[in-house]
């Protein structure tokens, strides 16, 4: 079975290739390979995954070394893979996801011409991922963690021809390089402290190591884990990033490659475990992260915009539940998967609804789709009621048990912690609310606009996948829920303690059932009692400055690009003036003394002359003086 | 004579051959004829003539064969005034004659700081030799009384065959070289058969130009007459009558004003002595006495020079063409 | 009277000669002017005859004029040669470079 793992990676790389290099022969059925080479993968990863649940929970993690990348003296790097529960649960994640997406794209993308490499960059998507969750090195990981950046990159650039488009993924790809410099760095360090970078040896002798070490170690897998999973401060381009087309959204910006950093943080667990300092920055940065996206969220008139604030939020959550330890990394990688599940289904739906409208992202602009889009409004629905924590539904119980785990914090940290969690949870069923009530419910905003779409449902290509993720909305919660089969499942990986709250269970779930229903109850006051303006209100304060998403981009200029332009056009300037004036100075001195040269010899024997007397008589001077000394 | 002292004194103190001092004549003769020398040697250098030039060498050459004669080099005195002031020097004046007497030099340096720098390189390396000379401070010398006991001639060539033979033929072959080089350099190959008197005459008559031999130059002319051109009836005077190698020189001299006025007195005199008035008009001129023949003098002494940069003007038009 | 005021007057036409070589366009008093330094140099070379009682200087006096007799021969062909292509002694307008 461990000869196998490396086709997990093999196939979709195996598809990226073909489609990238295949050229126009590949137009008419490029895409099916796309999905097919998924679809392997996924299956692949299901009998990987049934012939892992037959084994004993100690016997479960697989190895594969497929060969050695750069064996120098004690810089050992291989090429290896390792599968246990944690990458198994994201392999089948991602290729599961991946595939519905794939062939929801297949109906997504059917007007567009360049659909074969769009389907190539997905592939090479998957093949990335797959090899960072995959890889049983820091370096191989790291690997995968740049070539999904290229993936994401390429891809929210996918429609180059719209600058918007290729600004954002210019900012991704250069906010995601902050956060790969982390990486890097940790990578360095880990060597310097262990001597080797490969999980096993770093992660069973992480107490050894000083706990300043460990602090820096986890300061910058953390700052590496904020650039990809968007976390304040480095969330500034996951909103551009929905420039991209929605499938990538919904599989990359939402579903998986957002979540590497969630998965970085909890694949380091024995670091942060050693490190209490870098966890408490982890849970300030998630709880700070979750208010945030979500307070953006609830400003966002652009569907999918509202859904990347929602993803950040979220993804808030699971950081915070991964900086909680041991209590709360199972429930942070619970919660990864069922908001894979809902948020890619949301995502889909958006796109969906956005196919019906001419490709209308503006939510003041819709209104009143459920009667044409019924398969759009009852999956969609569903991710919705997943999302904002519905009792029974998968949100509910990922959000409900990282609640929990945040008031077992302990102390006043947990008191905060739990304050703040269920105070997001109240925001996201109001920001979720608001995005359904004005999407699907109310009057038909769109009606008597110069250029009136006609809504309609989407074909069932896109549906299908649709469906089946509303299903894992539904259920997954539920399924991982009964027996903690997945806390039991992670914790040969991530170990498990039970946190101990100062609430009981039962009060916890009431109050998030009650913050849940508070939101929904105020978001119903404002978007569905009363008609929705087309045109947004001015707004308050918050409104306005949540609009911008809370001055993020504003900052940014004032604080890193203000200061860089200026170093810029110094170093220009010093660049201009003194490098270049000290070569030029030196050219042109040469060039002024070769001219004056060049006059002594001017074709006038007397002029020569003049210089061999000269010489003579600075020979007969040298004479005499040698003579006299 | 200052020869026969210093000899007379070189064997008066036979055994001591070191003396410290040189007769007194010799001392007055030096003077003298050092001054002479070195007047002459800057007569070289300073005379815009190059024949004036040529003259001051010769004279410091003689000088210097004096001195050769003082210091007992008998031989190469006679030589001095042989070979050079005889022979090179006859060379210099015949090239000189071949390229042009009255090429002068102008006295404008063309070169920028030339003449500076060539003064101060002068200046210091004269001030070098001299200072070099002082410190040497030789008191006493030993004279060639001894050396030239069998004579001067005798003595050199006791050395010349001897000692220095290989020297000495390895000149007489460099002086062969030397004058097989020099025929070589100046000879021109004809590439053609020269024409014979007959068929330059049958080229004439064929050409139907010029039948008769060219007109002699410098008909009215008082001066020996080969550099200015014969007039015409019409008064313009004529490049037929002058040597084509003078007119490329520029060397030809114009009838100035003063020679035509001359030229009209002359044929009013005539036409006064014969009453035909009307001929003088032809050249436009009244009768003027007081301007008197005799005064009139040369006008064209300039223009050899003005054509030759005339001519040197069209050379480098041709060349930048 | 020191012979060696004969060296001091051998350098000081040296000099004229050398200063005349440097200053004059003139081909053939450029020539001259070399000539003047040769003679000067033989000067010398009589004096030191003299002030060292033998007679190696005079027989190198010779040699000199010889080969500066050779020397004027070749070089007055060129002279000629120089003439007859540019119509000119003058040594400048053997220049053929653009100032």
């Amino acid at each position: 079975m461990e000869s196998l793992i490396g086709l997990l990676v093999g196939f979709p790389l195996l598809g990226a290739a073909v489609l990238l290099c295949g050229g126009k022969r590949l137009e008419k059925t490029g895409h099916w390979l796309g999905v097919v080479l998924a679809g392997a993968s996924f299956v692949l990863g299901a009998v990987l995954f049934f012939d892992m649940l037959g084994k004993s929970a100690d016997e479960r993690a697989l190895h594969q070394h497929l060969f050695s990348w750069v064996p120098v003296e004690s810089f050992q790097a291989d090429v290896a893979f390792q599968l246990d529960q944690l990458a198994m649960t994201f392999v089948l994640l991602i290729t599961g996801v991946g595939t519905l997406i794939h062939i929801y794209s297949v109906g997504y993308m059917e007007h567009d011409e360049r659909r074969r490499r769009f389907f190539g960059y997905l592939n090479l998507f998957l093949a990335a991922m797959l090899l960072l969750v995959l890889a049983d090195n820091y370096l191989l990981l790291y690997v995968g963690w740049e070539g999904v950046g290229l993936a994401s990159y390429l891809l929210i650039g996918f429609w180059q021809h719209k600058p918007s488009a290729a600004v954002a993924a210019k900012k991704a790809f250069l906010v995601n390089r902050v956060g790969d410099a982390g990486l890097a760095i940790a990578i360095f360090l880990m060597f310097t402290t262990f001597g080797s970078f490969a999980f096993a040896p770093v992660l069973s002798n992480a107490t050894e190591a000083g706990e300043g070490k460990l602090t820096a170690i986890g300061l910058m897998l953390l700052l590496a884990a904020c650039g990809k999973s968007a976390q304040v401060p480095l969330q500034s381009w996951l909103g551009d990033a929905m420039e991209g087309p929605t499938p990538v959204s919904a599989l990359i910006h939402a579903a998986t490659m957002v979540t590497a950093g969630v998965y970085l943080i909890t694949r380091s667990g024995a670091i942060f475990n050693a490190a209490p300092d870098a966890q408490t920055v982890v849970v300030v940065v998630g709880a700070v992260t979750l208010l945030y996206g979500a307070i953006v969220g609830c400003a966002k008139d652009d569907i999918k915009k509202a859904l990347a604030g929602s993803t950040m939020s979220q993804i808030g959550y699971m950081v915070l539940a991964a900086g909680l330890g041991p209590i709360g990394y199972a429930f942070a990688i619970m919660h990864l998967v069922t908001h894979g599940f809902f948020k890619a289904g949301l995502f889909l739906g958006a796109g969906s609804v956005m196919h019906g409208m001419n490709d209308e992202v503006d939510m003041r602009r819709y209104g009143g789709l459920r009667k044409y889009m019924p398969v759009t409004f009852v999956t969609f629905g569903l991710g919705y009621l997943a999302i904002i924590g519905f009792p029974g539904l998968s949100g509910f119980f990922s959000k409900d048990q990282i609640i929990e785990a945040a008031f077992a914090k302990g102390g006043t940290q947990g008191w905060i912690l739990g304050a703040v969690t269920l105070l997001g949870a109240a925001i996201t069923a109001y920001y979720m609310t608001r995005v359904m009530l004005m999407t699907f419910f109310g009057e038909e905003r769109w009606r008597g606009q110069a250029n009136e779409p006609h809504p309609h449902e989407s074909p069932k290509s896109m549906t299908i996948p649709m469906i089946v993720l509303a299903f894992g909305s539904v259920f997954a919660g539920g399924l991982f829920k009964i027996g903690e089969s997945f806390v039991h499942w992670l914790e040969p990986v991530t170990q498990f303690e039970h946190g101990h709250s100062p609430l009981s269970a039962p009060v916890v779930t009431g109050a998030t059932v009650v913050t849940m229903l508070i939101g929904v109850g105020a978001a119903w006051l404002q978007y569905g009692r009363r008609p929705v303006p087309a045109e947004a209100p001015r707004g308050s304060l918050l409104t306005r400055a949540a609009r911008r998403d809370l001055l993020q981009d504003d900052l940014n200029h004032v604080a890193l690009v203000l200061p860089g332009e200026y170093l810029t056009r110094g170093l220009v300037y010093v660049d201009n003036k003194v490098v270049d004036g000290a070569v030029n100075g030196t050219a042109a001195a040469f060039g002024g003394l070769s001219g004056r040269t060049r006059r002594l010899q001017n074709g006038f024997v007397r002029s020569y002359a003049v210089s061999m007397f000269g010489g003579a008589a600075i020979l007969v001077a040298a004479t005499l003086l040698m003579r006299a000394v | 004579m200052f020869s026969a002292s210093e000899a007379s004194s070189s064997s008066m103190d036979a055994l001591n051959l070191a003396v410290n001092s040189t007769s007194a004549a010799e001392a007055a003769s030096f003077w003298v004829l050092g001054t002479i020398a070195v007047i002459g040697a800057l007569g070289t250098v300073l005379l815009r003539k190059a024949v004036h030039s040529a003259l001051c060498l010769a004279g410091t050459m003689v000088i210097l064969a004096l001195f050769y004669l003082a210091n007992g080099a008998y031989f190469l005195g006679i030589v001095q005034i042989v070979v050079y002031t005889g022979a090179v020097m006859m060379l210099f004046l015949f090239v000189l004659m071949l390229v042009g007497v009255s090429a002068a030099d102008s006295l404008k340096e063309t070169l920028k700081g030339q003449r500076w720098l060539a003064l101060a390189c002068g200046l210091g390396l004269g001030a070098l030799l001299i200072s070099g000379l002082g410190q040497a401070s030789i008191t006493s010398f030993t004279g060639l009384g001894a050396a030239n006991a069998d004579g001067n001639v005798p003595a050199l060539a006791s050395q010349l065959f001897t000692k220095y033979v290989v020297a000495f033929e390895v000149v007489g072959a460099l002086l062969t070289v030397a004058a097989v080089g020099a025929t070589l350099l100046t000879h021109r190959e004809r590439i053609e058969k020269s024409k014979s008197q007959r068929e330059q005459a049958e080229e004439r008559v064929r050409a139907n130009k010029h039948l008769p031999p060219l007109p002699a130059p410098g008909v009215y002319a008082r001066h020996n007459a080969v550099d200015r051109p014969g007039l015409l009836p019409d008064g313009t005077p004529s490049d037929l009558t002058v040597s084509a190698t003078l007119l490329s020189r520029g060397q030809v001299r114009e009838v100035g004003p003063e020679a035509l006025h001359r030229v009209a007195v002359l044929e009013q005199r005539t036409a006064d002595s014969h009453g035909q008035t009307e001929h003088g008009r032809m050249y436009g001129e009244p009768h003027d006495p007081d301007r008197d023949v005799d005064d009139a003098d040369d006008e064209g002494r300039g223009s050899g020079r003005e054509a030759r940069e005339a001519r040197q003007d069209a050379r480098e038009e041709e060349a930048t063409k | 009277m020191s012979p060696v005021n004969y060296v001091y007057l051998a350098a000081l036409l040296f000099t004229i000669g050398a200063v005349g070589v440097l200053i004059r366009r003139n081909a053939i008093v450029v020539f001259m002017c070399v000539e003047l330094m040769l003679n000067a140099a033989n000067l010398t070379l009589v004096a030191f005859s003299r002030i060292h009682g033998n007679l190696d200087g005079q027989i190198m006096a010779f040699f000199v004029m010889v080969v500066a007799a050779a020397e004027v021969v070749v070089g007055l062909a060129i002279i000629v040669m120089l003439y007859r292509s540019r119509h000119s002694a003058s040594v400048d307008d053997a220049s053929l470079m653009k100032l």
